[in-house]
């Protein structure tokens, strides 16, 4: 028979369950913990380390890492979420995210992920611009993968959820892409009603659902108002307000 | 009588929006006006400085030499630069010709669809203009940060006047820039 046990996330207990990971553990507390590659109902696969979190003083990745009794975890502090800040800004350095005019933007994890962690200065990262393709063969979908940042939650969708893998990991190290198991995604059996090409799983505007853009005006759109996150918040007892990172602390 | 702080502010590669935001901050403007002076700005049309200035407002990234001249004479005239808006702090859509244009030698491919190769374009001679008075282009464009450095950024395509009203008021005060989470949005 399992039993609960506790463990502590920044100073504060947690109950978690056998076989929970820290992220299920504070996620059910209602401590939010940032990640992108991870969403609920696939399996976490730990890739875009955004959940990073100091485990007994060491990184580990919150989404794939076994919950254990009586471990100290450091979430919300100074250095994990500057760990992070760099990650997430090397997302947007490494590909052409250009918000403004895309489709995603406004209910985009990436761009949502930014802002809760305050990103608004320079960093000292180049822009590396990559030259890459956009797939738009298929008359319902289309893939723009200049926005990828390979969180493989398209492949997982596919594999485990619609049974068809569509996409799978193409190429090594920088040039790693998203590849379609056919010529192009008109060729393969994509279809717009697979749960891989529903607005819930690419968190980005890599998918694109043709004649679908813009459908939530400005002020409207998911991340507009209230940020990535809230609604685990949300569920902690004690908690009044959702927490937000002070973005002057980046200018230290 | 406490001197007013001097304004310069300048549209690099950028399309004005920042400066029309700019406009947009309503009554504030008066406030703005008993604060602070425009010095080199399209607001005045002063073409160069005609003193040292205490902020400086970039607008756009830098496509050609002209920008990156212009963006130097800020840095060396105004004490504290603040880039405003995408362009100015991620190349905005002007940086689309440096990758998205999905060609090895994607300036050339730019040029020529513009002044040769496309259907609607009417270009006898088939040149591209090259005319010495022309700002040479960059390779690339390139966003202030690049160039020079910057003090602030205000994201957004364009930040509202409130947000640049906010920032400009504190940085008149000497106060650092405000940056609350409802003030960063990058569209």
């Amino acid at each position: 028979m399992s039993t609960e046990f506790e463990f502590s996330v920044d100073g504060e207990t947690i109950v978690a369950k056998p076989g929970q990971t820290i992220m299920d553990a504070c996620d059910d507390a209602g401590v939010y913990i940032p990640r992108l590659c991870d969403v609920e109902g696939l399996v976490p696969q730990g890739s875009c380390r955004v959940c990073t979190v100091k485990v007994n003083g060491r990184t580990a990745a919150a989404c794939t890492q076994p919950a254990e009794p009586g471990v100290t975890v450091e979430n919300d502090t100074p250095q994990v979420q500057g760990y992070r800040r760099d990650l997430v800004r090397m997302l947007f350095h490494e590909g052409n995210h250009l918000c403004p005019i895309c489709e995603a933007s406004g209910r985009c994890e990436l761009q949502a992920m930014a802002y809760r962690l305050g990103i608004s200065q320079d960093s000292l990262y180049p822009y590396l611009q990559p030259v890459r393709p956009v797939d738009a063969s298929h008359p319902d979908i289309a893939l723009d993968t200049n926005r990828c940042i390979l969180c493989g939650r398209c492949i997982r969708a596919s594999r485990d959820v619609d049974g068809k893998n569509i996409f799978e990991y193409v190429g090594r190290g920088i040039h790693k892409r998203i590849g379609v198991n056919a010529e192009n995604l008109a060729a393969s059996d994509a279809s717009i009603d697979d749960y891989a090409m529903s607005l819930e799983v690419c968190p980005v505007g890599c998918i694109i659902r043709k004649r679908e853009g813009f459908f939530a005006p400005i002020g409207q759109r998911q991340f507009d108002n209230k940020p990535i996150g809230w609604e685990i918040e949300a569920r902690h007892k004690n908690r009044i307000a959702v927490h937000q990172i002070d973005p002057s602390e980046e200018q230290s | 009588m406490k001197r007013k702080k001097r304004i310069a502010t300048v549209s690099l590669a950028g399309c004005f929006g920042c400066h029309m935001s700019l406009l947009d901050m309503d009554e504030h403007i008066l406030e703005l006006m008993e604060l602070a002076e425009f010095d080199r700005s399209p607001l005045t049309d002063f073409k160069t400085f005609s003193r040292r200035c205490d902020i400086g407002v970039i607008e756009g990234g830098c496509c050609n030499e002209e920008n990156v001249h212009t963006l130097q004479e800020f840095r060396k005239h105004c004490d504290v630069l603040v880039a405003v808006g995408q362009c100015a702090i991620m190349g905005g859509l002007p940086v689309m010709r440096n990758a998205i244009m999905h060609s090895e030698d994607p300036l050339r491919e730019c040029l020529e669809e513009a002044y040769s190769s496309s259907a609607k374009v009417y270009n006898p001679s088939n040149q591209i203009p090259n005319d010495a008075a022309l700002p040479l282009l960059l390779d690339k464009v390139y966003t202030c940060a690049e160039v020079v450095k910057i003090d602030y950024q205000i994201p957004g395509c364009p930040p509202t006047g409130e947000v640049l009203w906010a920032t400009l008021a504190a940085l008149i005060k000497g106060e650092p820039a405000p940056q609350e989470y409802h003030m960063i949005k990058y569209d």
